[in-house]
């Protein structure tokens, strides 16, 4: 017979689990905490895999449609593993009159990749967020979480060849 | 039990420690200069002026924006009112020579402009000059005094009716008139009510939000507690956007220490008020700035708005609130009122009050009319 288990197991015996039971755990396991234990996963593995969803939706007493439904809708979540290297341009207005489209085309032409895409070879992801609230230095990126302001396509450039070779 | 006394040792320590010190450097470190380094030039502040042996003649503070964010990294020589913008590390130690002498020119950024003498800060008054991790700088700041006084001498009755006198707004673009607001909130029977601060700061070039909260994260939770005063509410949420970590994080410390000196939490400055708040991280959607979409947010769902009633006599009712003192005549009873990151106001009246807070969102968000 089906029963209903209270507490489910994580998917895997990773350690990094721990962290997400915490955000489950302080928060009740109420279903208000979904977006709450989502973010907690995406910081410990980077993205939502189907297992994570799942895992979170039985901890949480939601439907699993539910925690899909919340994950493609806000852009910050996502369902693929992101590359070794993450590189945002900033898209709002600011940066878009600075010129954020040019540093966009160069890094198609270079890495072959659009935003919300990864590389072939998986070293680096490229996203894109809606004004980092620094408009003064526009356009804006930031690499490995490190922001570049007034960035040049050169300089983009240059500042991803030194991360990606960097580590490789 | 926590008094006037108490606070004024406070300030009159802060204060003393500053007077103490003859040059004050203050680094921005507020997002858009930390953006451009200015983490490297503070701790460079620091190191030199060990070097230098001049610990007990200069003191650098991390403070949050100053406004001209477009020529970060921003600092500022106090008393003397010097600012400088664009410095480097390598600028470091001309600066440190200049100090009580004449200011390094090229580096100096004009203050005598319309931006600076035609501007009167009011919300952000202290932005820029305090350090925003410090609780203290900002008691010194006359922080938490209104509070207390809210707390010690005045009825909600009394708190909402200066705030209507003041004629504050909302600020979230619909300038709703804020005591009116609070009127209905307080006049409602509802067992449980909420304060939504609204800090999703959606729009792009838009960072008052900001500015306020990674500078002046207290005055924004002082705010809060005073609406939930006078409306009778104990939790409050802050719904932040994920793009501004350094707000949240902020924000977390912030509440961190008020709630160790009692003026977040349960009895609050020794008084029977209790007011918890919990922060909430944004996922990266505009829409969940409108105050349906952000309530369905909080509760952990998609951020899809809803059409609601405004009337009281409804199963849900949503209000959101952004408060700031937008009047030109200052509140009296309150010398520097609250702040104006979009602080919210929500207030559910469920058909039966739960009992528990975490069924009571839910049986909120579920039910219509
Ligand atoms: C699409 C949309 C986006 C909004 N974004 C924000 C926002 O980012 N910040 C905000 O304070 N209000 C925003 N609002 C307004 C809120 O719905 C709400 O009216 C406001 O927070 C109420 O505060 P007030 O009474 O102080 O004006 C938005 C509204 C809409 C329709
Ligand atoms: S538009 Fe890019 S930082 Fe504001
Ligand atoms: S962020 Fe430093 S002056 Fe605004």
């Amino acid at each position: 017979m089906y029963q209903k288990s209270k507490f489910p197991e994580p998917p895997t015996d990773d350690k990094r689990w721990h962290s997400v039971q915490v955000v489950m755990r302080k928060h009740g396991r109420s279903p208000h905490a979904l977006i709450e234990s989502l973010h907690a996963v995406q910081d410990a593995f980077g993205y939502l895999d189907r297992d994570a969803l799942t895992y979170v939706a039985r901890s949480l007493d939601v439907p699993l449609s539910k925690a899909y439904g919340v994950a493609t809708f806000y852009q910050y979540f996502t369902l693929k593993p992101p590359g070794q290297h993450k590189c945002v341009v900033c898209t709002g207005t600011a940066c878009y009159i600075k010129g954020m489209t040019e540093l966009l085309d160069a890094l198609k032409e270079k890495y072959g990749v659009n935003v919300e895409q990864t590389t072939e070879d998986g070293t680096l992801t490229l996203q894109s967020a809606c004004c980092i609230g620094t408009c003064g230095l526009a356009p804006i990126a930031t690499v490995d979480g490190e922001d570049l302001g007034k960035v040049s396509k050169e300089e983009l450039l240059a500042k991803l060849e030194e991360v990606l070779h960097g580590h490789s | 039990m926590v008094t006037l006394e108490d606070l004024s040792d406070i300030r009159d320590r802060v204060q003393h420690e500053l007077a103490s010190h003859k040059h004050r450097i203050h680094v921005c470190v507020a997002a858009g200069c930390i953006a451009s380094g200015s983490k490297d030039v503070l701790q460079a502040f620091r190191n030199e002026i060990l070097s230098r042996q001049l610990t007990d003649k200069c003191i650098v503070k991390g403070v949050g924006c100053m406004g001209p964010c477009a020529g970060s990294p921003v600092i500022a020589i106090e008393p003397d009112g010097v600012m400088y913008c664009n410095v480097t590390v390598d600028d470091v130690p001309e600066i440190m020579n200049s100090l009580g002498k004449q200011p390094v020119a090229r580096l100096q950024m004009n203050t005598d402009q319309p931006f600076f003498t035609r501007q009167k800060k009011i919300v952000l008054e202290n932005s820029g000059k305090i350090d925003p991790d410090e609780i203290d700088d900002y008691i010194a700041a006359k922080g938490y005094h209104s509070l207390y006084k809210v707390l010690s001498s005045m009825s909600p009755v009394e708190v909402i009716a200066e705030v209507i006198k003041s004629g504050l707004r909302g600020r979230g673009g619909g300038g709703y008139p804020t005591g009116l607001k609070w009127t209905t909130v307080a006049k409602t029977g509802a067992q449980e009510k909420y304060i939504v601060c609204n800090a999703d700061e959606g729009d792009p070039g838009a960072f008052m939000d900001r500015s306020v909260l990674e500078s002046d994260p207290h005055r924004v939770l002082e705010g809060m507690a005073i609406a939930a005063y006078a409306v009778g509410a104990d939790h409050g949420y802050i719904y932040i956007r994920a793009e501004y970590p350094l707000a949240y994080e902020r924000l977390r410390k912030a509440i961190q220490q008020a709630e160790e000196t009692t003026f977040l939490g349960r009895r609050i400055m020794g008084t029977t008020f209790n007011f918890h708040i919990e922060l909430r991280l944004g996922a990266g959607a505009y829409v969940c700035g409108e105050e349906t979409a952000l309530i369905a947010s909080i509760e952990g769902g998609r951020g899809t708005p809803q059409t609601t009633s405004s009337l009281p006599s409804r199963t849900r009712l949503v209000w959101e609130n952004q408060l700031s003192l937008t009047t030109s005549r200052p509140l009296p009873t309150f010398p520097q009122f609250y702040a104006t990151a979009g602080i919210g106001l929500r207030l559910s009246v469920p058909r039966e009050a739960k009992a528990q807070r975490s069924s009571h969102l839910q049986a909120t968000s579920r039910t219509s009319d």
